[in-house]
């Protein structure tokens, strides 16, 4: 068991949005979390690597608990990829992958820069290595930050809506980039709205409403049989159109 | 008859220009660590500091230079000898720190709050994220309304004057006097001197400013 | 502490007598200051290259030179062409001058951030320049430019204490006094610093009240 998020609770204010969530991750496997928006996807990504920190349960990773003590060390094993890429505006897209790798585990400049090389290799963007940020597309940015997440070699990769910032044309490198690493055997915890990802990549579809995962199988049970009547309205109004809720 | 006295005075306005500089240097440089400082602890450091920056402030922006000056070199005199160059830097310094640590701390701010958790996902520490991520781009951002603090305190050099400092007001002053008049003339060229600093300085922080800039760079961080 | 109440008790009455002519020097030299900056404004704006260069000359020379020499040149300096002023006038003139250089960069920077279309609905109406700039344009920019000028208004507050080194017998001259004929410097300066502060903290509170209550929503 990779991930174990053990009875998340999250609230802000008077509102609980997360009531008591709680899921597994073993190595290798994809899964991705859908659900209307509002419904505390993103804010359990968060509360997973403590971003935001949860006001109850725990979050195991190889079966050892997140704490304040090991916050910085536990957040190496568990990569994010941000809806918005965050990328350091400062820095060329060869040094923010590196960044990590030098800074972090104390690689020599060459070794984390040929490592680096690799990682955009890996995703398609190593002609650019040397432009900054700001010279880059939305889908290339993106495609830099999955770079940068896998150059600290981490257990899990959590994307946050990786595609929902990018104008449509875009998502594609993206979703390519995504389903490599999941057949490459990555471990991966999605939450998205995209449909073709889901289906062709993920192990297992996890669909949340209301602060609470209503239920979670494989993509093929998910889409032909879905349980809850919620579940089946949120699959076909997504379902008609593509992508996106 | 003019003329021939500015060249042989010049000489002393020069060495005036030059405690000038030094009394620039080393005000820019305390108020620079001090609001370097200040303002990273007042942005991430725990809320008691805020509240100390801000009184910090308040003390060292709502009392005039010349006040300062006068405090630092007589008031302290009192209690321990001190030179007026050293009042000088102590006074302007700190009054400094409390206008750079302003344009330090909305630099800082500017950055775009996402630069900071994808460092911090990424397992940095708060102090390396800052070091390594934040001030770099900060500092960048802060070059522009730094070259106007440069100009002020510039100019704020000249009121070491009052507490006896030969910088180089002073020397224009002697210079009125063991030369008996041409008083216009003197300070005109003082004048001029200043005005030409000012503005090989700015030119300077300007170069600087384009020598780091990054493609795209306007107001902190992207998407 | 106490020996710092009793000094303050005892010789504030002195210094304070001083604030008049801080206070009256400072409004003085701020009216100035903000005709003549408009002026300046204007003819940074819509004035022909010769008013232009003039205008930028000034501007350049009064904001890249201290006010110190400024103060000096126009007190010690003009007597030498027969232009003699008192202190208190001397002091007015520098930093109203020097303080207009600062103002007409605030005015221009606050009528050029005023959409082109309002005076071009000012003209298409039938209005001339003149009267498009006092009805239309003045009355926003004027509204615009008060953060800045608050703060400029505030700085000046603080520099009129330079006219103490022409013999301005404002507060920081009367201070001083005091220092000389009782040794306590420290004391004195401390004190003098304590009336600043508060000075400064409530003209400060004053303008930006004044800001809320004159303020237009969308402006």
């Amino acid at each position: 068991m990779l991930l174990q998020v053990e009875n998340i609770h999250k609230r802000y204010g008077t509102a609980e949005v997360l009531k008591g969530v709680s899921l597994n991750v073993v190595a290798g496997q994809s899964k991705v979390i859908m659900g209307p928006s509002g419904t505390g996807k993103s804010t359990l990504l968060r509360c997973i690597n403590h971003l935001t920190p949860p006001d109850q349960g725990r979050v195991l990773v190889e079966g050892v608990e997140i704490t304040s003590a090991n916050l910085n060390k536990m957040r190496e094993k568990l990569a994010f990829v941000f809806q918005d890429f965050n990328l350091f505006t400062h820095l060329r897209a060869v040094d923010n992958v590196a960044v990590g790798p030098r800074k972090i585990r104390g690689m020599n400049k060459v070794a984390a820069r040929d490592l680096a090389m690799r990682e955009l290799e890996r995703v398609g963007m190593v002609e650019r290595a040397e432009a900054y940020p700001a010279e880059l597309s939305g889908g290339q940015q993106q495609r830099v930050s999955i770079a940068r997440a896998l150059a600290m070699e981490p257990k899990v990769i959590l994307f946050d809506e990786p595609t929902s910032a990018l104008d449509p044309e875009l998502t594609g490198e993206v979703v390519a980039v995504m389903k490599q690493l999941a057949s490459d055997g990555m471990t991966m915890l999605v939450v998205s709205h995209e449909i073709g990802f889901a289906r062709q990549a993920a192990d297992e579809i996890i669909f949340m409403d209301g602060g609470h995962i209503l239920e979670q199988g494989p993509p093929e049970q998910l889409f032909a049989s879905p349980q809850h009547e919620r579940t089946r309205q949120f699959l076909s109004r997504i379902g008609e159109g593509g992508a996106g809720a | 008859m003019i003329v021939e006295i500015l060249i042989t005075q010049m000489p002393y306005l020069l060495h005036g220009v030059w405690v000038a500089l030094q009394l620039l240097v080393c005000l820019l440089a305390l108020g620079f660590v001090l609001g370097l400082s200040l303002a990273i602890l007042e942005v991430y450091g725990h809320w008691t500091l805020r509240w100390f920056g801000v009184l910090f402030e308040r003390i060292f922006r709502g009392i005039p230079a010349i006040v300062l000056l006068l405090l630092f070199y007589y008031g302290v005199a009192d209690f321990v000898d001190i030179s007026a160059f050293t009042a000088a830097v102590l006074a302007l310094g700190l009054r400094s720190a409390a206008y750079q640590s302003q344009i330090f701390r909305g630099s800082i701010l500017s950055i775009s709050h996402g630069q900071m958790l994808a460092a911090r996902a990424m397992g940095m520490s708060k102090p390396m994220a800052i070091r390594e991520i934040i001030l770099p781009q900060a500092l960048r951002l802060s070059i522009g309304p730094w070259t106007n603090e440069f100009s002020s305190e510039m100019k704020a050099t000249s009121l070491a004057y009052v507490i006896g400092v030969v910088e180089l007001t002073r020397q224009a002053r002697y210079i009125i006097s063991s030369t008996q008049g041409n008083i216009l003339a003197v300070f005109a060229v003082v004048a001029a001197l200043y005005f030409i600093f000012n503005w090989l300085g700015n030119w300077g922080l300007y170069r600087l400013e384009r020598k780091l800039a990054v493609p795209g760079f306007e107001q902190g961080g992207q998407g | 502490m106490s020996e710092f109440l009793e000094f303050g008790a005892e010789h504030l009455p002195y210094i304070l007598e001083g604030l008049p002519i801080t206070l009256g020097l400072w409004a003085l030299a701020m009216a100035i200051g903000a005709l003549f900056g408009l002026l300046l404004a204007w003819a940074r704006l819509y004035g022909n290259k010769l008013i232009y260069g003039a205008a930028t000359a000034y501007v350049e020379i009064f904001r890249g030179t201290p006010m110190l020499v400024q103060m000096l040149f126009i007190y010690l300096g003009l007597p030498e062409i027969g232009i003699v002023f008192d202190p208190f006038t001397a002091a007015v003139i520098a930093i109203g001058l020097n303080t207009s250089a600062y103002q007409a960069e605030y005015f221009r920077g606050a009528i050029r951030s005023i959409p082109r279309g309002q005076l071009q609905a000012a003209r298409a109406m039938g209005m001339s320049q003149f009267q498009g700039l006092r009805w239309i344009i003045l009355p926003q920019a004027l509204r615009r430019v008060i953060p800045q000028w608050s703060n400029e208004a505030i700085l000046e507050l603080k520099y009129t204490s330079i006219a103490y080194a022409i013999g301005v017998s404002e507060l920081t001259a009367r201070a001083e006094k005091v220092g000389y004929e009782t040794f306590m410097f420290f004391e004195v300066f401390m004190l003098l610093a304590l009336i600043y502060i508060v000075l400064t903290g409530t003209v400060a509170q004053i303008l930006q009240f004044l800001e809320k209550r004159t303020a237009i929503p969308g402006l």
